[in-house]
Order: C-alpha cells, then structure tokens, then sequence
C-alpha cells in the first residue's frame, strides 16, 4: 500500500523554483533514501511531507501530496495533527533542557495528555523502541544534556516515536555522530520500518544503500530517479545517477 | 579525475598488461608446438612466475579499491568483473605452460602427422584469435564485440570432439606411441578450455558494460 503520494508537485522560495514537477510514492513500512547534493531540492521535499516549509515566508506549493490519502495541502488538513502524525527527526540532535523522562514526555504533554501512568508507559516504551532503555533506565531524571551526541539522537527519535506516527522523517540523522552512532541509528531505522514510514534525507550515500528499500536521486531540484535501492547501487538507469553515486560530479 | 577513476585506470592497465602477457604465452605455446623448440617452451614456464605475480597484485588491487572507495554501479561491476577475468586468464596462463611441459617432455617420437590430423592449429588459431578479440572488446568497452565471441568457441568444440575417434584409431595402429597420443589428447582439452575462458571473459565484460548476466543462459538468450 502507498502511504505517500507526490503528484506533480512544484515547489517555490519567492520567485526561486526550488522543485519542478515532483511524483513519487512510498510504500508504507518501508524506508526511502533522498541523496543528492547539496542544494538539490532533497531536503526541501523532505519538510513539505509534513508542512514544515509553511513556517518559511514567501513560499508556494502547487501539486499534490497525499498521505494516506489525503492531500496535506488542502485547507481542511489540520498541521498540528499532521505534524503528530508525520514525525521528524533533525541532523543536529536537538533535546530541550529537561531531564531524559521529560524529553520523550513532552510532546505527549502537549497533545493533552495527562495521565502519569500512560505517560510513563509511552515514554518507557519509545525508549526501549530506540534500544537506548539499557544505557539511561538509572538516569532518567538527569538532564539530556549527559547524554552522548548519538544518545541525544536516539532520544530525539524516541521522542518524535513517543507521539506515536506513522511517517518519520530524518533529516541527515546522523552526519553529527560518530561511526558507532552511526551504525545504532541505521540499526534502529532498520527496526522501525516494521511499524513506520521512514524517509529519510543523507550525503552519505552507503547509508542509503544500507538502510532504505528506495532511493530517489534529487539534482537540481529534479528527480533523476526513483527506483529500489538495490538496482539504483548497482545499475542506475540514468547517467546522472551513475555520475553522482560513483563520485563524478556532486 | 577523481581518485577511485586514477585507482579504476591503474586496475585497467594492469588486466590489460596481465592479458598481453597470457595471450603472447599461448602464441609462443602455438609455436612452440609446430616447430618443437624446447627452449621457447622453457620460456613459457619460466614466464609463469610472473604472471602468478600480476595475478596476486590485481586480486590486491580489486580488493582495495573495494575497501577504500566503495564502489558502486559500473565502478563495482568493473572491479568484480576484473577478478574474474584475472582467474580466468591465470587459468589460460596455466594451459599455455601446460602445453609449454607437454613439448618440453615429449620426446623424438613426436608425430607432426598427427598433430595435423588432429587439427591441432586451427585450434590454436581459434584460441588465439578469440582471446584477441576479447581483449580488444574490453579495450574499446564494445560489447557487440564481446557477445560475437561468444559463438567462435563451436569452432573448438567440433574439432575437439572429432580429436576422440582420431587418436583412439592412431593408438590402435601406433601401440608404441600410446603416450605421445595421450598427451595430445590432453593439449586438445586444454585448448578447448581456452575457448571457454575467453568465452566467460566475454561474459564478464558484458556484465560490466551493460549490467547484463549471461552466465547459464542458452546460446539463443545470450547472442540478444
């Protein structure tokens, strides 16, 4: 089943065309890599699957994206739901200046819920989820500050989980973390995809190989291609997409 | 040019080098036979050092590059065509040298008629011509080349064939010479399986250029 739907989708900052003509689809539970380089539109397109761009002036959208069927873009969408609903985690791991517990709380506090006991039971279970359980159940009161970059990450995934989504997105989840980090998150994007739709945007393209089922490659604010991520590592159809992944140009 | 296309071009050079060694092995193997010069054989087998050396730093080559510059696309399909074409023309050295001990040990009893009988040249020429053509294919990326080899080895796998019933008669009326027949039968083996090398390096080159696997199709799937 098709979870995410782009149709035709045109995006601009001002007079700047930063996308042209957009379509793809992404399954549900699966994980879809965005590469290209900079400036190629990739992480722009991220945000739109979430609204994140209306909180930038002078910007405009024609097209449609459909998520579970319905365009987000129709005036009837409610952006707090969705935004609950689409959740989305950061390249820089950005956990406010609150204890561990109430990091991942939060937004479950925000969404009116109050109950202590399903709090917890939320907050403890997003944090088993990102198998970072382990390394804080005997801190949970300290700040989140104590934590490593790559356990702020983890908790920031926790958190945006603790809202319960469907969709995650990421945003170079991992270029401020180190190898081991690294490779924690990638295990934990490999986990989530039973229960999520994950897309996620990286430079570093053995990340997208490894973690996701599709790649869509992005340059000039174009999709070049969109095919499994398999057959786009091994034998992409379009020569732009050849160039970038073996390190010709980008 | 960016490093791993400098790293891609050394491996380049290197098969391209290793290749000329073993298809000039197998001519001098050729002449060798016709003209029962032990010392040119000598040669070939000293010359297999050498080639068992390229081999290694080709097979190290492939496996840096892999490890440094994560190769992907034509890059990884070049690289893992390379290690198998190198096996394969290791294993043509190998023939060559094999032919080359096969003529350093025989002795006067060497039957040049029989050599003739069992078309033993034309193999040669089909062998020789066929790694040739390969390694021009690769030369020039032209795999419409590369899949017209594929076809040429019929050639040796008829006369091959034939070879059985013609030394099986030549060591009933010759029982002195047995071995001699023997041997030759084996050279003709040898060189059958040269024709199957070039033909799985053929296949190699295919699959780095146009992404395509033709190993274990049909001889119709293949010529599309």
């Amino acid at each position: 089943m098709q979870k995410i739907i782009a149709k035709n989708v045109n995006f601009y900052y001002g007079e700047t065309q930063a996308l042209h003509d957009i379509s793809i689809s992404m399954k549900e539970k699966s994980v879809t890599a965005f590469i290209g380089p900079s400036g190629c539109g990739k992480s722009t397109f991220l945000r739109l699957l979430n609204r994140m761009n209306d909180l930038i002036d002078n910007t405009h959208l024609n097209g449609e994206i459909l998520i579970d069927g319905i365009n987000i873009y129709d005036k009837s969408t409610n952006v707090d739901s969705l935004r609950k609903n689409v959740g989305m985690v950061f390249q820089k791991p950005n956990p406010f200046p609150k204890t561990i517990f109430e990091n991942v709380a939060y937004g479950l506090k925000v969404n009116g819920i109050t109950d202590k006991n399903i709090i917890e039971e939320r907050v403890i279970s997003s944090i088993k989820q990102v198998a970072l359980w382990d390394e804080v159940k005997d801190k949970l009161k300290k700040s989140a500050f104590e934590l490593s970059g790559g356990q702020q990450q983890r908790l920031c995934i926790a958190r945006a989980l603790a809202i319960q989504p469907s969709v995650l997105l990421m945003d170079e989840p991992t270029s401020a973390l180190d190898p081991i980090s690294t490779a924690k998150v990638e295990e934990l994007i490999y986990s989530l995809k039973e229960k999520y739709t994950i897309v996620i945007v990286t430079h570093n393209m053995q990340q997208a190989a490894r973690v996701s089922d599709n790649t869509a490659f992005f340059y000039l604010g174009e999709l070049v291609e969109y095919d499994k991520t398999k057959n786009l590592f091994t034998n992409p159809k379009k020569e732009r997409t050849q160039n970038y992944i073996t390190g010709r140009f980008g | 040019m960016t490093q791993i296309e400098i790293e891609l071009n050394d491996i380049r050079e290197d098969v391209l080098e290793l290749w000329e060694i073993v298809n000039e092995q197998l001519r001098k193997a050729n002449h060798a036979l016709q003209t029962f010069d032990k010392d040119l054989a000598r040669e070939i087998i000293a010359k297999e050092k050498k080639i068992n050396s390229l081999e290694l730093k080709l097979e190290r080559s492939c496996e840096n590059a892999i490890a440094l510059f994560n190769p992907v696309a034509m890059d990884l399909r070049f690289i893992l065509a390379v290690l198998k074409i190198n096996t394969n023309l290791e294993r043509t050295a190998d023939i060559a040298e094999g032919l080359a001990k096969f003529i350093k040990d025989s002795d006067e009893k060497y039957d040049k008629v029989l050599l003739d009988e069992v078309n033993i040249q034309k193999m040669f020429d089909i062998s020789i011509a066929m790694l040739e053509n390969v390694l021009n294919a690769f030369e020039e990326d032209d795999t419409k080349k590369a899949r017209e080899i594929l076809k040429e080895d019929e050639a040796l796998d008829k006369i091959n064939k034939k070879a059985n019933k013609i030394i099986a008669a030549y060591c009933r009326s010759n029982p002195d010479n047995i071995e001699f027949a023997l041997y030759l039968l084996n050279c003709i083996r040898k060189l059958e399986r040269v024709g199957d090398q070039a033909k799985n390096m053929a296949e190699e080159m295919i699959f780095y250029i146009d992404a395509k696997v033709l190993r274990h199709k049909d001889k119709k799937k293949k010529k599309k």
